[in-house]
């Protein structure tokens, strides 16, 4: 069956999603995810959607769902690199996320995430704000 | 002198499909044997008729454009006519309308008045007339001709007057393409710091175009912070704010930040008595204080240069 993969990288989870998302995979994505967050004990999620330029009503619901999911499981997640097409869709839909982090690209996104990690994160380096070029 | 003619003195069966096949009927000889011989002195009575008018703008560049258009005017239509007859629906006639439809576009666009457009056919008219009458030919050729030359100049200032306004209908058009375009600049003030100053009321559709631009610009100048400055917008009410508010939640999604500045007092007080929710969105009074909030934000410090010496 067709999944969108998740890769742990220490205590972060990194997922990009490069095809286009159709209803089964993205809920096998929500399930996968809050799996692995709470087998592995993560602190922070990143989600890439930049190659995602078209959402319907369905799956901008199930982004917003996994984002606020992994953000109650208690790990920091940060969606990067929306398209602008995505972001009008969305919140014309009424679902601006509102407590998710974002961020311009996958390094930012990065960044923001060790930013907010480095309080309770013995590895994090605290490199910066999420908002450094 | 000719009593005017009515609509009873002529046969309804002489319709102007026949005209193409020859049976021209007497006035129609009279009006293009006009046209082809006294072209000089139509021409005088119409240019005379055309500067008469009120409003006439007097000059010698001016003069010269009326006579030479007036001329090729009057030419087209005598070639016309004679193609055609007084049917200004036939093929013959296109170079003609195209003519007058050119005339009335150029004079819509240099914001003449209707009535200023329509009196440059019409003043034909009298011209035309004015030549008639004094022709020879017995008076059922001359009536029918009158007859005729009313009948065609009124369908001419018909086609004049479609071109004027479907000019003006284009003006217009392209002036809201280029005011929406205008009204949306999307200003880089810094590195990673954008600046979009709103002009004018917003509405759905100029929020759609701001909201596109702004996102547009985000992903080209990989920007952090967009400062939506609202000094020039009139006044602020529920679908307003909606609509800033929605600019604001789709800049977060991209992952940039929002500062909407130029909140001027009175708005302050209309946002706060409507009960608009502006949540964690931060305002500022100016774009200046917007743009140090951003700097700060980004890191930088702005400081005299001659006090860090």
């Amino acid at each position: 069956m067709e999944r969108i993969p998740v890769l742990k990288m220490g205590e972060l989870l990194m997922v990009t999603i490069q095809v286009d998302m159709h209803d089964r995979l993205a809920r096998t994505l929500l399930e996968d995810l809050t799996e692995a967050i709470s087998a592995h004990g993560i602190h922070g999620v990143l989600i890439d959607i930049s190659a995602l330029d078209v959402v319907d009503s369905f799956i901008g619901r199930t982004l917003s769902t996994i984002a606020s999911t992994a953000q109650v499981l208690g790990a920091e997640t940060v969606v990067t690199g929306m398209q602008p097409a995505v972001a009008i869709t969305l919140v014309e839909l009424g679902l601006s996320m509102p407590g998710i982090r974002t961020a311009l690209n996958a390094e930012r996104g990065m960044a923001a995430l060790r930013a907010a990690l480095g309080g309770r994160s013995e590895r994090a380096d605290g490199s910066g704000s999420g908002h450094d070029a | 002198m000719a009593r005017p003619p009515v609509l009873e003195d002529f046969p309804v069966d002489h319709g102007p499909t026949d005209n193409a096949r020859g049976t021209r009927n007497a006035g129609e000889h009279l009006v293009l044997d006009v046209l082809k011989h006294r072209h000089r002195e139509l021409l005088d009575a119409w240019v005379s008729g055309q500067e008469s008018a009120p409003g006439f703008q007097r000059s010698t560049a001016n003069n010269d454009d009326l006579v030479r258009q007036s001329s090729e005017i009057l030419g087209a239509l005598s070639v016309a006519v004679e193609a055609d007859g007084l049917a200004t629906t036939g093929a013959g006639y296109l170079e003609l309308r195209r003519l007058l439809a050119d005339l009335s576009g150029a004079q819509a666009r240099q914001g003449y008045s209707p009535s200023q457009t329509a009196t440059v056919i019409f003043s034909l008219k009298d011209a035309l007339l004015r030549v008639l009458r004094g022709e020879e030919g017995g008076d059922d050729a001359v009536e029918g001709g009158l007859y005729e030359v009313n009948r065609m100049i009124d369908a001419l200032g018909l086609v004049t007057f479609d071109s004027y306004v479907q000019s003006r209908e284009q003006v217009i058009r392209s002036q809201h393409t280029e005011l929406l375009e205008l009204s949306t600049p999307v200003v880089k003030l810094w590195d990673g710091v954008l600046a979009l100053p709103l002009v004018g009321t917003l509405d759905s559709q100029r929020t759609q175009m701001v909201m596109e631009n702004l996102l547009a610009s985000i992903v080209e100048h990989e920007a952090s912070i967009a400062i939506l400055d609202i000094t020039g917008v009139p006044t602020v009410d529920t679908l307003v704010a909606q609509h800033l508010l929605k600019t604001v939640a789709a800049t977060r999604l991209m992952g940039a930040d929002c500062i909407i500045s130029g909140i001027r007092p009175q708005i302050a007080q209309t946002i706060v008595s409507l009960g608009v929710e502006l949540g964690e969105v931060t305002t500022k009074p100016s774009m200046a204080a917007a743009l140090q909030v951003a700097l700060q934000r980004l890191g930088h410090t702005v400081q005299r240069a001659d006090s860090s010496r």
